[in-house]
């Protein structure tokens, strides 16, 4: 009987098609509109925390002073960071993969007729595995170099592109500042980073090197901290921040006069507000989803009205008023139903060419696509459910005498 | 039981509508007894209260008063899903607007009722081809009630009343909207069907015409039965 009927209401939408493709329009725009805006909306959070992971997984950074919110900048009065500090957590912070310290500086970097200004930063090798940078071409600094702080660089790709265009830059020969440097890496791009900085336009040099002829002092501005896969970050910056407190003489009562910067944590504050915002422009599209039902509604009971004669036959050859009502209620769930799959194909072709659009990673909500398809036959029994009623409870006498 | 029941029995139904001063005595007091096999034309100008009677033979509708008796089964106690299943099992209606489901075709129109009782695809089929070539319109199955001729239409109505091989055949006005020749066609349709298949008849019609292919003429007036008398067959 249920699939007579489900025939029968098939038979029903397809004997008038363009009244039951408008029908379903509320219905395709609004699980449409739900598709789309919650599969762009993850693919904007999917974007930003892969972004924030490019700056390194797990990352800590510590600097010295401390950031006001009044605007002053900097602490001017913080002692900066030493070496001796870099070895310290390494040696006694539990928790610590890598530890990279960092003297940054920027400088005009120069080779043949071409020249840029970019971030010269000295450090050594953890610097890589701590900032997730992979080797493209060429070799990382030797032990020797490191030790020595020789005049060699491994630079990012924007710098290579600018510099050198296409053309092959290990072992040629860069001017940084006022010295002269072999580049003998070149790293893999990483594309923008979350904030938008280029995570590409950088020199690396031994730390040796940049103190001794660039900044001119063994100050380090940064201190690069790995924390252990499965560590929490919290928790080794809590050790940090005790570690560098003794260190720098940060009798009880007085505030830091450093930064730690957790990675992890803004990681999750950003997802956490793109979530939040997905949500919500799902929540707006989820209303229209709502008018759509009444759109359905209203089509039903006009339905209900134009065939009174149908139903007066049906009820009058034998049909149950709750036969009637089923075959209403199912016209109404089908037509529903239909409407929010193909609301999921718009839905999904559309994001799809949206996040190309955008440059967003394509994100495929099954869950969405499944909350909306249970959500859009629901859409039909809801609404349907009242002029499928009407139907049923008609008169078959009075029915028949319709015009 | 008692005694045996003829197929239709009325006895003292009364049908009113409205209350105190506007009430309408539709029905006043009608007993009638139709047995099995009859030809039974039931007249009256408009307002005699025949179309009332009408709907309460064929379940559609339930008397104020008295009782009904169909099949041995008492109507007036039946609750209203009780109606719809006497409707699907023993009678089989006929319309004078011929009420086809338009867009749909003859062969689908015929299959309806079986539908509701659920009968298998197949088996329904085969019924409805038999109906419709009880009524001479095996060749026009696959034809839409508006690719139809008035005549050809309620050929479609009375094989779809057909189909279920009720009891009997409730017509309300089967040839109201249909030339004379049309009329001609249908009614020695009916008569063949009374004859041949030995099914019960009901119909209500205003023309004298149309009564007189009946075995038996009942005409109203003002609610109440004024004759009741035997009639030759029309030739």
């Amino acid at each position: 009987m249920i699939w007579a009927t489900i025939f029968m209401a098939l038979r029903e939408i397809r004997r008038n098609t363009l009244r039951s493709v408008l029908t379903m329009l509320g219905v395709v725009i609004g699980v449409g509109a739900v598709i789309a805006l919650v599969s762009v909306g993850r693919g904007a959070t999917a974007k930003v925390t892969e972004d924030i992971g490019k700056l390194g997984k797990n990352l800590l950074t510590v600097s010295a002073g401390t950031f006001s919110r009044g605007g002053g900048g900097m602490g001017i009065s913080a002692p900066p960071l030493r070496i001796d500090d870099a070895n310290a957590i390494r040696r006694d912070v539990l928790g610590v993969d890598a530890v990279a310290a960092a003297a940054a500086s920027s400088a005009q970097v120069i080779y043949g007729n071409s020249n840029q200004r970019t971030s010269v930063t000295g450090s050594d090798n953890s610097f890589f595995q701590v900032r997730a940078y992979v080797v493209e071409k060429g070799r990382l600094f030797s032990r020797a170099e490191t030790q020595s702080g020789a005049a060699s660089c491994v630079i990012g790709s924007t710098v290579r592109a600018n510099l050198f265009q296409a053309r092959d830059p290990i072992g040629e020969t860069i001017r940084v500042g006022t010295i002269a440097c072999q580049v003998v890496g070149l790293l893999v791009s990483k594309g923008q980073a979350g904030m938008g900085q280029d995570q590409d336009d950088l020199v690396v040099m031994p730390m040796r090197a940049v103190q001794r002829r660039i900044t001119g002092n063994d100050n380090i501005q940064s201190i690069f901290v790995a924390a252990r896969e499965g560590e929490g970050t919290g928790v080794v910056a809590d050790r940090l921040r005790a570690l560098l407190r003794q260190r720098r003489h940060r009798s009880e009562g007085l505030d830091d006069d450093f930064t730690i910067r957790d990675m992890a944590e803004i990681a999750e504050t950003v997802t956490g507000a793109s979530t939040a915002l997905t949500a919500l422009l799902g929540a707006i599209a989820a209303v229209s989803l709502v008018v759509g039902g009444i759109g359905i509604m209203n089509i039903m009971l006009v339905s209900v009205t134009e065939r009174t004669r149908e139903i007066g036959i049906r009820l009058a050859i034998g049909a149950f008023g709750s036969e009637v009502m089923l075959q209403f209620l199912l016209e109404a769930t089908v037509l529903s139903t239909l409407g929010g799959v193909i609301g999921i194909c718009f839905g999904l072709v559309g994001s799809y060419f949206a996040a190309n659009a955008m440059s967003l990673p394509f994100v495929l909500a099954p869950d969405i696509v499944a909350l909306s398809f249970v959500f859009s036959a629901l859409v039909g029994v809801v609404f349907g459910y009242l002029p499928a009623r009407k139907a049923a409870n008609l008169d078959p006498i009075e029915a028949l005498r319709h015009e | 039981m008692a005694q045996s029941r003829s197929l239709i029995e009325l006895s003292g139904v009364h049908k009113h509508y409205g209350e105190g001063e506007s009430e309408v005595r539709a029905l006043d007091g009608i007993d009638l007894r139709i047995e099995r096999g009859e030809f039974v034309a039931i007249m009256g100008a408009s307002g005699s209260g025949k179309s009332t009677c009408m709907n309460i033979l064929g379940c559609l509708d339930r008397p104020t008063a008295g009782e009904y008796h169909l099949a041995d089964v008492k109507v007036t106690d039946l609750p209203g899903d009780g109606l719809t299943m006497l409707r699907r099992h023993y009678i089989g209606f006929v319309f004078q607007g011929f009420n086809l489901l338009a867009r749909t075709s003859a062969l689908e129109n015929v299959e309806l009722p079986l539908v509701y009782r659920r009968v298998p695809r197949a088996k329904r089929e085969e019924r409805a081809l038999r109906a419709l070539a009880l009524v001479g319109l095996e060749d026009r199955i696959d034809h839409a009630p508006s690719q139809l001729s008035g005549g050809q239409q309620q050929r479609v109505a009375i094989a779809r009343a057909l189909v279920t091989e009720p009891e009997i055949l409730m017509a309300d006005e089967p040839t109201g909207n249909l030339d004379s020749a049309r009329t001609q066609e249908v009614m020695e349709l009916l008569q063949q069907l009374n004859r041949d298949s030995g099914i019960t008849i009901v119909m209500v019609t205003h023309e004298p015409d149309v009564a007189s292919f009946a075995k038996r003429s009942i005409v109203f007036r003002d609610g109440q039965i004024l004759s009741d008398t035997p009639q030759e067959e029309h030739a």
